[in-house]
C-alpha cells in the first residue's frame, strides 16, 4: 500500500491504493468517477481512455503509480460552467452514441485526435485513429460524424479567436 | 494480478540497483505488454522498476545520418519526429503502424526490443538497419540480439538505453496486419545503403521471431525494385503456421510485403 496523489480533473487527489492497483480502478473506486469504464480488460477497446499528462492513454493498463505525480483528465472533467465540451455537444447532435458504454472512451479519443489533427480531420484520418476504441453496437457512421462535427466547430472557434 | 512492489527510477544507474536488489524484478516502460500479461497473470513479477521518469532514456537526436533514440522514447515519439521523419521516414512509418494512438503513447521503443514478440514491428527495423541496442553496460549488433522467440541476448537485469543506427538511402516497411489482433501477421522492413548493401528484415512470420532473407537481399542488390523479387523463393519450413496463416501462405506474405516495401522506398 502507498499513497498515490495526483492532479485529476484540475484537482489534487491523494488516496491508499495497492502497487498493482491499476488507474481505472483508482479513479472508479478510490475517486468515486465512474465515467471511466472497464469494457474488455484486455486493453483492445478503449472504453477506458483518459488524457495523462495531455495524452490519450488506456487507463486499464497504467498502474495508478506509474501515474503518480501527473496530470489526468477524465471524461467528467470535459464540461466547464455546466456547457458541454465541444465534442461532447456534437456527440449529441450527431446521436454518436447508442447503448452509451463506449462513449466515455470515444469522447476522450476524439478530444486527444483533435488536438493533435485540428481542423484538418478527414474521415479517413478518424477511422484509422479509432482503431483503439470498439462500439460494440457498430455505431461508427455517427461517431465519426460527430468527430468531424467538433473538429469542424473548434477549429472554427481557435480561428474567430486568432 | 498477483501482488507486486513498485519503484520508480531517476538515473539508469538507480533502476540497475533497485532490480538488483528485487527477487524477481522487471523493468517496466510503457508497460503495453507487460502489465497486461500481469493482468492475465502470466507475469507475476515481485517488483517493478518503472523507467519512464529516467531523463536520460527519452528522446530522439539526429546527427548526420546518425540516429540514437533513447530505450523509453514512446512510438508516438519516435512517430512524429521531424528530425528522424528527414532522414529515416520509414521508422517513423512503421512506429506510427504499431498498436492504436492510446498505445503509441505509452509503448516504448526499449520495451518492445527487449520484449521480442514474434509479431512485433521493431524487431525488423533495427535488423534492417543494422542497429546497435546501447545497454547499461554494452553494446549489441541487431543481428546477435534477437535470439528468439521473446528471447534476447539480454544478460539478467541488463537494460536497454538506447537505440543506434546510421539512416540508409532508402528504406521502408510494409506489415499484413492480422485482421483481428492487428498485429504482424508478416512485416517486412527492406533498406538499401549508398554501397549498395540491402538486409530484407522479416517478422511475424519466422519460427525463431524476426530474420534476414539472403535470397532476397542478394536479388535487390544486384537490382533494386519489386520486380527481382519474383524470381526468389521463400522456403516455407520454419515458418509460424497458426488458425490465421499456415507456413506457405506466410511464405507468400513475406514475398508480397518485400515487393511492397520496395516499391514504398
Amino acid at each position: 500500500m502507498a499513497k498515490v496523489k495526483m492532479t485529476v480533473n484540475g484537482r489534487q487527489v491523494g488516496a491508499e491504493c495497492e502497487d498493482r492497483t491499476l488507474l481505472v480502478h483508482f479513479l472508479r473506486e478510490n475517486l468515486a468517477l465512474t465515467g471511466t469504464h472497464v469494457g474488455c480488460d484486455t486493453t483492445q477497446c478503449g472504453a477506458c481512455v483518459v488524457h495523462m499528462d495531455g495524452r490519450s492513454v488506456k487507463s486499464c493498463t497504467i498502474l495508478a503509480a506509474q501515474a503518480a505525480g501527473s496530470t489526468i483528465l477524465t471524461i467528467e472533467g470535459l464540461a466547464s460552467g455546466g456547457e458541454m465540451h465541444p465534442v461532447q455537444a456534437a456527440f449529441k447532435a450527431n446521436h454518436g452514441l447508442q447503448c452509451g458504454f463506449c462513449t466515455p472512451g470515444m469522447v476522450m479519443t476524439a478530444v486527444d485526435m483533435i488536438r493533435r489533427h485540428g481542423a484538418n480531420l478527414d474521415e479517413a484520418t478518424v477511422r484509422a485513429e479509432l482503431d483503439g476504441n470498439i462500439c460494440r453496437c457498430t455505431g461508427y457512421h455517427n461517431i465519426v460524424k460527430s468527430i468531424l462535427a467538433a473538429a469542424a466547430e473548434m477549429g472554427g472557434v481557435q480561428q474567430a479567436a486568432e | 494480478m498477483y501482488a507486486t512492489n513498485y519503484h520508480r527510477a531517476s538515473s539508469v544507474q538507480d533502476a540497475v540497483k533497485m532490480r538488483s536488489a528485487a527477487d524477481e524484478g522487471k523493468y517496466l516502460s510503457g508497460g503495453m505488454t507487460l502489465i497486461a500479461t500481469m493482468k492475465q497473470r502470466l507475469a507475476s513479477p515481485s517488483d517493478l522498476v518503472d523507467l519512464r521518469h529516467i531523463p536520460d532514456l527519452n528522446g530522439v537526436s539526429v546527427n548526420g545520418k546518425s540516429v540514437r533514440i533513447g530505450a523509453a522514447t514512446t512510438h508516438y515519439d519516435v512517430a512524429s519526429s521531424a528530425e528522424l521523419k528527414a532522414v529515416c521516414p520509414a521508422i517513423c512509418a512503421l512506429a506510427h503502424g504499431i498498436g492504436d494512438p492510446h498505445v503509441r503513447h505509452m509503448g516504448t521503443i526499449g520495451g518492445s526490443v527487449a520484449n521480442n514478440d514474434p509479431a512485433a514491428d521493431y524487431p525488423a527495423a533495427l535488423l534492417g538497419l543494422d542497429a546497435v541496442i546501447v545497454t547499461n553496460v554494452r553494446e549489441i549488433k541487431a543481428g546477435a540480439f534477437f535470439t528468439g522467440l521473446f528471447e534476447t541476448a539480454l544478460e539478467d537485469g541488463e537494460m536497454i538505453v538506447a537505440i543506434t543506427f546510421d539512416a540508409p538511402a532508402r528504406a521502408a516497411y510494409a506489415k499484413f496486419r492480422n485482421p483481428a489482433s492487428r498485429y504482424a501477421m508478416t512485416g517486412v522492413f527492406v533498406a538499401r545503403r549508398d554501397n549498395g548493401d540491402v538486409r530484407v528484415a522479416v517478422t511475424g512470420a519466422g519460427g525463431d521471431g524476426v530474420f534476414r532473407h539472403s535470397g532476397m537481399e542478394a536479388a535487390l542488390a544486384a537490382n533494386w525494385s519489386a520486380d527481382a523479387l519474383s524470381g526468389v523463393s521463400v522456403d516455407p519450413s520454419g515458418l509460424l503456421s497458426d488458425i490465421h496463416a499456415g507456413a506457405e501462405y506466410r511464405a507468400n506474405l513475406v514475398k508480397v510485403m518485400a515487393k511492397r516495401a520496395v516499391a514504398a522506398a
